[in-house]
């Protein structure tokens, strides 16, 4: 089974994307299955029954949606297999900018949205950093200027990247993004395979419930802001 | 410039050196919170007095942040930004929306404007984006693109990477919150356009000449009306977009000189493709595609007789546009305004 990872900034676009996606490359129905990672609540489980798609919702809540993603990604992996899918895509809302869900060896997209601003890629780390393929979304309403500067400045970041505008409407270029998935390996299993990037633990005091303010009750590792005199 | 020579500007000549030479690496600095780094140091000794942990938090070493800054400076290195060269493109018929063949091979030259006209919904958007993705027989229409008069693999379209096709359409709009300096300035950059100074410069005039009322430099470009956000967008295609093709979809309503814009990308030695309702844009065309139901039923060049009429059309469309123009100003419409 071939297995395909997406994440993106919430709203960005991915179930949009994923399911032009899943309508251009033609497989039979019932043979491609998506499994979501959200944190609180979603919508999407609706969008995908609609088109007929297979699909598991996991909700991550308290921790990190990437952390709730490696715990369970191996599972999702059997259980699209049991499930006979030729195609299993996970799809991921990357909510820390610090972690993202990619593993060495699955191919790996990050959606982004073109209206989010310019410097946007230049801000959100491994998500984009580490993705094989940066799909833009929301490229219609922009001119073909702004297209090219978003472009830049996702290359900026990830040089080795391909930078592929898809529009998650009409699915113009949805077409040549699943072009590229074909080139999505062959997975049994994810045992012992390795993320791209760490995912810190719960590494202070307030990941471990903590709410109360004040430097007595910060422990464990705690990054401090300078406050320069002006 | 291959990547040792990147590893020896790292090595070499202090970062100050470096920015004066390659403005762009401000940009990776930045991108890796790197900004207050030593300057009058080379890259690679600098990098020794900076914070490991910084450099740990985006995934890298000290090492790992100078194969970044080759990898970074090939990326930009002005040989790799080059638009492929697209002297002829051609199109070979696919099918029609009821599965008949369409017969044709047609094949356009830099420097010329087709036209694409039918009825609505008879598939003229399908046919650029036949364009746009380079179809070979795997789209909807099964048509194959030839670029140079060869079929391209799989490979060779990820290559072009959509640096071959500008596009122009009634739905784009500006959003970003820049000035049109501002935003001139930063498309030349990430184009990595040598003498952008004078590009701009060129540009703007070029967008003025195109639009109704006059703007400024330092007029933000969301404030820009619907015709002079077009006017610049199409400027800004013919000057520092680079790409050889460019594909209009719909510009009819514009509110600018719309003859004058695609003369200026056909002087720039676009190939130039035009989906069209308006009889003035179809009839600038030297070719015109006839589509309908999906398929293109002929191709016609534009004869003696029909650059006559596009006279008249040009002198309609002259009475049409003066009438707009007293209609803003507040005047009367009277008859006498209906004749040339
Ligand atoms: N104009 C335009 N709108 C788009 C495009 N792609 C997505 N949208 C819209 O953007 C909104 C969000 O899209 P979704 O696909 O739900 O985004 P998502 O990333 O799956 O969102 P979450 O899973 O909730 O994080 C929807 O209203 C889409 O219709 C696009 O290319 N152009
Ligand atoms: N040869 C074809 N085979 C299958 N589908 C087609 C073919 N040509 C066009 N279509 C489909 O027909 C629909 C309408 O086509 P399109 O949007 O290109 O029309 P249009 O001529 O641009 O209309 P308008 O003038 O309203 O903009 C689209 O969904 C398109 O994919
Ligand atoms: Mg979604
Ligand atoms: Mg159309
Ligand atoms: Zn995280
Ligand atoms: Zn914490």
């Amino acid at each position: 089974m071939k297995l395909i990872t997406i994440a993106g900034p919430p709203s960005s676009g991915k179930t949009s994307v994923i399911l032009k996606l899943i309508e251009c490359m033609g497989l039979p129905i019932g043979s491609v299955g998506v499994v979501k990672f959200d944190c609180l609540t979603s919508f999407d489980n609706l969008r995908y029954r609609e088109a007929n798609i297979p699909i598991q919702t996991g909700f991550s809540g308290k921790i990190c949606p990437d952390h709730y993603f490696v715990s369970n990604i191996d599972d999702a992996v059997q259980w699209g297999i049991r499930s006979g899918f030729q195609m299993l895509i996970t799809e991921s809302a990357g909510l820390c900018n610090r972690c993202s869900p990619y593993i060495n060896g699955v191919f790996s997209v990050c959606v982004i949205d073109s209206l989010s601003g310019t410097n946007t890629p230049r801000k959100i780390g491994p998500l984009l950093k580490l993705a094989d393929i940066v799909a833009v979304t929301k490229a219609d309403i922009i001119s073909q200027a702004e297209r090219e500067v978003f472009a830049f400045s996702i290359k900026q970041v990830n040089s080795h990247a391909r930078v592929v505008f898809v529009n998650g409407i009409t699915g113009q270029g949805s077409f040549i993004l699943a072009k590229y998935l074909q080139q999505a390996r062959d997975i049994q299993t994810l045992r012992d395979m390795k993320l791209r990037f760490t995912t810190p633990a719960a590494v202070c005091s307030y990941c471990t419930g903590e709410t109360r303010i004040g430097e007595s009750h910060q422990m464990g590792m705690m990054k401090k802001m300078e406050f320069k005199k002006l | 410039m291959i990547r040792k020579d990147f590893l020896a500007l790292a090595n070499d000549i202090s970062i100050e050196d470096l920015l004066l030479e390659h403005p762009i690496v401000a940009d990776f600095l930045a991108n890796l919170r790197l900004d207050n780094i030593p300057r009058q140091l080379p890259l690679s000794l600098a990098i020794e007095e900076m914070d490991e942990d910084i450099i740990q938090e985006f995934g890298l070493d000290k090492f790992g942040v100078l194969i970044s800054f080759c990898e970074f400076m090939e990326t930009f290195s002005t040989a790799k930004a080059q638009n492929p060269a697209v002297a002829t493109l051609t199109i070979i018929g696919g099918l029609n929306k009821s599965g008949e063949p369409e017969n044709i091979s047609l094949t356009i030259s830099s420097g010329d404007i087709v036209s694409i006209v039918g009825p609505t919904g008879s598939g003229k958007s399908r046919l650029l984006n036949d364009i746009e993705c380079l179809a070979q027989g795997d789209t909807p229409t099964m048509r194959r693109i030839l670029v140079n008069g060869v079929e391209l693999d799989d490979l060779q379209r990820f290559e072009m990477e959509g640096k071959l096709v500008a596009q122009l359409s009634q739905n784009m709009n500006f959003v970003m919150d820049l000035t049109v300096r501002e935003f001139l300035y930063l498309h030349a950059k990430s184009r990595l356009t040598v003498n952008a100074e004078q590009v701009i410069e060129k540009c703007f005039l070029g967008a003025n000449a195109l639009a109704g009322e006059k703007f400024l430099l330092d007029t933000k470009i969301t404030q820009l009306s619907g015709g002079q956000s077009r006017a610049l967008m199409i400027a800004d295609t013919a000057y520092i977009s680079n790409s050889p093709i460019v594909l209009i979809d719909e510009i009819e309503n514009a509110g600018i000189d719309r003859r004058q814009a695609i003369e200026l990308l056909a002087q720039r030695e676009k190939l130039v493709f035009i989906s069209t309702h308006d009889p003035l844009l179809a009839l600038s065309a030297d070719k015109r595609i006839v589509i309908k139901n999906g398929g293109i039923i002929k191709v016609m060049e534009i004869i003696q007789a029909e650059k006559q009429s596009l006279k008249a059309i040009e002198k309609l469309d002259g009475i049409l546009q003066n009438l707009r123009h007293c209609l803003r100003e507040g005047d009367q419409i009277t008859v006498d305004l209906l004749k040339a």
